[in-house]
């Protein structure tokens, strides 16, 4: 089975959001220097193209929702592009 | 029903958000307010402590949307020795939803109108400056055409970076956050509990702040660079099985914290920032109400004045006016905190050992930044300069 990833700015992502965990807070909107985290009322994704996988993200977290994925992505898990 | 077009559209109705409707609103300029959540004031993202007179400059306090009266400040130090301080003015825990709702019931008296679930993704441009925003609500896309937008969009502050200003904090001026309102916890009423220390939250403090009888909200920050090992959530945990392992948790948040210094610039063509947005926060202590409410203020002043006058131009002095403020203060402030959070917990204990030989009656926040001071003299000059610069 051939398993498609989701892709950053360059090459494949490494960030992943555990929406299911989220409390929508906005620290990690507030660190990333790319824009690149939408973050609705009750909806977080990452914006693929814009994430350069700095993981300031996930440091930030205060309640360990981003993960650093070293496999990658796949395209299956989370929303956006 | 809202109108296409306002003089004024503010992003956010936060505190600081509905003190620059008001003070805008009350010049007799259009204003509308967008909310991104259902409600004014809910999710809270708060430890709600701030100063009565931090209050009062803006609405008459009520019980209604106070839980405590805070006469004590009581610093721990990481071998537990309590150093506590007798405040000469008084604090408040705050009810936020409360509070934030009847801080926006105030704008809307003044003639704001509010629109929540409106989730602001974008902004209008006309000739390089920024003309109005683009939303969703309720599923659908929506346009409002503005002379001033004001973002007062929170820690996120995605408005203004889309407006071509510098917002995002350095991930170690994060301070991240987390926070449990929990029942069986029983502080004095009148006091407020800092921690120190590594084992509490490194390059932050752990708070337990009462709101009444039986109840208080515990939580703690931490700064980013310590999220590469620890989240802030693993220290809330071990301080709750250790401290008080019985407690009911009836609500937990998580948040972050700009404490920065304000941002270099916070207004540009047709937009200006105000509140977390602006990292108007004072970075010694992350309390951020009272100072983006006066954030919020000078800027709904200026922005009133600006389309009164038909000087689009007058938007830029809000800068100057609030580094005249507080923003100036901000910047030493900033260099305290990181002098503090340099301290090891070794200092942190002799300097609440120092403390606690000062006659009782003598012992005042300001005799503890003298100990504090004599264990780090370079700290000193900044301390001199927050009471030169006032």
């Amino acid at each position: 089975m051939i398993t498609e990833y989701r892709l950053a700015k360059s090459g494949k992502l490494l960030i992943e959001i555990l929406p299911d965990k989220c409390d929508f807070c906005g620290c990690c909107v507030g660190v990333c220097p790319e824009d690149a985290i939408e973050l609705k009322e009750a909806e977080i994704f990452i914006i693929g193209p814009r994430c350069t996988n700095c993981a300031k993200c996930v440091w930030s977290c205060p309640i360990e929702v981003i993960k650093f994925n070293k496999d990658g992505v796949p395209v299956s898990k989370g929303q956006g592009l | 029903m809202i109108n296409k077009e306002y003089d004024i559209v503010v992003v956010g109705a936060g505190p600081a958000g509905s003190m620059a409707a008001r003070f805008a609103a009350e010049q007799g300029v259009s204003v509308l307010i967008l909310e991104k959540d259902r409600d004014v004031g809910y999710p809270v993202r708060c430890g709600e402590a701030v100063s009565y007179a931090g209050v009062a400059e803006f609405i008459a306090p009520d019980e209604r949307w106070i839980n405590a009266h805070i006469k004590k400040f009581a610093l721990i130090s990481p071998d537990e020795t309590e150093a506590v301080i007798e405040f000469d003015e008084e604090g408040l825990i705050l009810e936020r939803r409360i509070f934030d709702y009847e801080l926006a019931k105030t704008a809307s008296k003044a003639g704001a109108e509010i629109l929540t679930r409106a989730y602001v993704n974008g902004l209008l441009y006309d000739d390089g400056k920024v003309s109005g925003v683009k939303f969703e609500h309720r599923g659908e896309s929506k346009e409002v055409k503005a002379k001033i937008v004001i973002a007062a969009d929170g820690v996120e502050s995605r408005v203004g970076r889309w407006a071509g200003l510098k917002t995002h904090v350095d991930f170690r001026d994060m301070e991240c956050c987390v926070q449990v309102t929990a029942s069986g916890v029983n502080p004095d009423t009148d006091t407020c509990y800092f921690y120190f220390g590594k084992e509490y939250a490194p390059s932050g403090y752990l708070w337990v702040f009462p709101k009444g009888e039986n109840i208080a909200n515990v939580g703690l920050g931490v700064g980013g660079a310590i999220g590469k090992k620890s989240s802030a959530l693993s220290f809330l945990n071990s301080f709750m099985e250790k401290k008080y392992p019985k407690a009911s948790v009836l609500t937990s948040i998580a948040g972050g914290v700009p404490c920065s210094p304000t941002l270099d610039k916070i207004s540009g063509p047709g937009i200006m920032l105000v509140g977390d947005a602006a990292r108007q926060v004072n970075p010694l202590s992350g309390g951020g109400i009272a100072s983006g409410m006066i954030g919020g203020k000078i800027a709904g002043t200026i922005a009133g004045e600006s389309i009164r006058h038909k000087k689009p131009d007058h938007i830029f002095s809000y800068d100057k006016a609030w580094n005249d403020r507080l923003g100036k203060r901000h910047e030493i402030f900033n260099k305290i905190k990181n002098g503090i959070y340099g301290f090891t917990d070794e200092k942190f204990n002799s300097i609440a050992h120092s403390f606690n030989k000062v006659p009782k009656e003598k012992r005042a926040l300001g005799n503890l930044f003298t100990t504090a001071l004599i264990h780090n003299p370079s700290l000193l000059i900044d301390v001199a300069k927050v009471f030169l610069i006032k």
